[in-house]
């Protein structure tokens, strides 16, 4: 069973008088407790294909199954409820929330908008989601802007993941952290994904971060899928002219390993 | 190798939401004439502080303690640094700058002379037979009385966003004519002439139509390439790179290294490369200083710093980079689908 099934997705837009293809012909399945990266160039399409896939945007052509169902074809309420199941982190939380919100109010809102848990109930939800994503219950009261940019981005986790979602796409959602967070923020992911079985859409420039976490790739140029498969595999022998321009421009620590 | 710039027991503070913030803790650090210079850190580490505080960029409002004694090739002997004092001849379209630092109290820099004179004539030596289109090339009346190192001339900067760094309303061509006419004493089309030969320098296509542009017509790649050549317009002897490469994709991000690596090697630039990206920063480095919350960490040659790290925190910034060698996630825990 997959969980999304993309096909033959297509938008278009026009820059300078100038159509030109954003996303052009791009088709991928992911399953359960599966991750797939997307990686490519400024401009590849990237972050496109994560806002058609969430339907932040409409596409030109092409069809988007999630869960079974087309998604492209739901409105309304049954969108609503659907969207419960597809949620999302991008790169700057502070940019996400309403930063005067407090912790508890930006996890209380998809609790009271879906359904999920009656007011009174509430705050030991949310407490046991801080906990979940490994912070003290007890910043439920703090502001979005008082915490660090390493618990906000716990926070986005911990939101997303208030609605049982079999999918969250993650836009460049561990770019902006530094290396010390970025490895624990990771480690989360990996955890949540064992325990909950989410499937995550993940999408970074960075190869080596998509090495570390991701089963598949699928790079892209241009708009178009370059190559794909096994994220090792493919990052460790390039067969198209990205693949190979992105892994040669990756930064090599050479150490002398003992 | 003799010191470019020598920095002792620098300290900066800023006010932060009425919280005093202390952003650099008792700095000493010698830049040599000559050499690339990595600077990394985390956010909050104090980097960039450090990169701006030796540009004499700081704001006003910043509490500066400690010196920045530099030795000036041209001059025969040392000088402190009197950041303030030479706000004024930076170019008319960074005004916001100049004003945003007009009063700094940094003029406790510019305490005292240094005794540093007995390596003066080995360095005059060295700069005059690697620099070509660097100091040497200056007309010695531009340079006049004023002998303390000048932003634009002797100091070019390059920021992260060359988006907010470049002037959106005016051609690129004549941000960089700017630079030169203002510091080489020359005129308009001898400006312009310079500029043209600056953009075939960083590799821009077609200098002719490029000089032209407006920073909106080019890409982040491109625009991050003006933004070099107008640092380096007036063939400054010192190059800071504040994650100058930060904002571009890994691809653009190695084109623009290697941009700067050859720049700094045709002009006998000294480097300073401010990162937080370890990896990037030894393609690059000679050494490498580590910061952490204000403080100097550790200070060594890159393949020291890389091989035998003696502080505990630069250990666990190479163990927590993830390049295409590490050993993934996924494996370490166990996980797959």
């Amino acid at each position: 069973m997959t969980v999304l099934a993309v096909s033959n997705l297509a938008k278009r837009y026009r820059r300078g008088g100038k159509a030109f293809a954003a996303v052009d012909d791009v088709s991928f399945e992911i399953g359960p407790a599966e991750t797939l990266a997307l990686a490519g160039p400024s401009g590849s399409g990237k972050s496109t294909i994560a806002r058609l896939v969430l339907r932040l945007i409409e596409p030109d052509a092409g069809r988007v199954a999630f869960e079974g169902a087309d998604f492209l074809a739901l409105s309304g309420a049954a969108l609503r409820a659907r969207r419960a199941r597809l949620q999302m982190v991008f790169q700057d939380p502070l940019a996400a929330f309403n930063p005067r919100a407090t912790v508890a109010g930006v996890l209380g809102d998809p609790l009271r908008i879906h359904g999920i848990a009656p007011r009174a109930e509430r705050p030991r939800r949310i407490a046991a989601l801080l906990e979940r994503v490994g912070l003290d219950a007890g910043l439920a009261v703090r502001a979005i802007h008082e915490i660090s940019g390493g618990q906000r981005q716990r926070v986005a986790i911990a939101r997303a993941i208030a609605t049982r979602p079999s999918l969250i796409v993650l836009d460049e959602a561990v770019s902006a952290l530094d290396v010390s967070v970025r490895g624990q923020i990771l480690e989360l992911l990996l955890d949540l994904q064992r325990q909950e079985r989410i499937a995550y859409l993940f999408i970074s420039h960075d190869l080596g971060v998509i090495r570390a976490v991701a089963h598949r790739v699928i790079i892209l140029d241009a708009g178009r899928i370059a190559e794909s498969g096994d994220a090792r595999a493919v990052i460790a022998n390039p067969r198209s002219a990205i693949g190979k321009a992105l892994v040669a421009a990756t930064p090599r620590l050479t150490r002398n390993r003992p | 190798m003799t010191a470019l710039l020598s920095i002792s027991d620098l300290s900066v503070r800023y006010r932060r939401d009425g919280v005093e913030v202390a952003a650099l803790k008792g700095i000493s650090l010698d830049v040599e004439a000559g050499e690339r210079l990595a600077i990394i850190g985390e956010s909050g580490s104090g980097k960039s502080t450090l990169a701006l505080a030796i540009a004499g960029l700081l704001a006003g409002s910043a509490k500066v303690e400690g010196r920045i004694d530099w030795t000036t090739p041209k001059s025969g002997s040392s000088h402190s640094f009197a950041p303030p004092s030479v706000l004024p001849e930076i170019s008319p379209t960074r005004g916001e700058i100049g004003s945003s630092v007009a009063g700094s109290p940094l003029a406790t820099l510019a305490i005292g002379e240094s005794g540093r004179d007995s390596s003066i004539s080995l360095q005059v030596g060295e700069m005059s037979g690697r620099t070509e289109g660097g100091a040497t090339e200056r007309d010695p009346a531009a340079t006049g009385a004023n002998l303390a190192p000048v932003l634009g001339r002797d100091i070019g900067f390059v920021f992260q966003d060359p988006s907010s760094s470049l002037d959106p309303v005016m051609p690129v061509g004549k941000q960089i004519a700017e630079v030169a006419r203002t510091h080489l004493d020359l005129t308009w089309p001898q400006a312009f002439a310079r500029a043209a030969t600056l953009l075939d320098r960083v590799r821009l296509p077609d200098p002719g139509t490029t000089l032209r542009a407006y920073p909106h017509q080019l890409s982040g790649g491109q625009k991050q390439r003006v933004a070099i050549a107008a640092a380096i317009a007036a063939g400054p002897m010192l190059l800071i790179a504040d994650e100058a490469t930060s904002a571009l994709d890994s691809i653009v991000q190695a084109e623009i290294v290697a941009l700067i690596r050859r720049l700094v090697t045709e002009d006998g630039m000294t480097l300073i490369f401010i990162s937080h990206d370890i990896a990037l920063a030894a393609t690059l480095a000679d050494r490498i200083a580590v910061l952490r919350h204000g403080e100097l960490v550790e200070l060594g040659e890159t393949d020291q710093i890389l091989n035998a790290p003696r502080h505990a925190y630069t250990r666990s910034l190479l163990d927590a980079h993830l390049g295409l060698d590490a050993e993934p996630v996924l494996d370490r825990q166990g996980a797959s689908a």
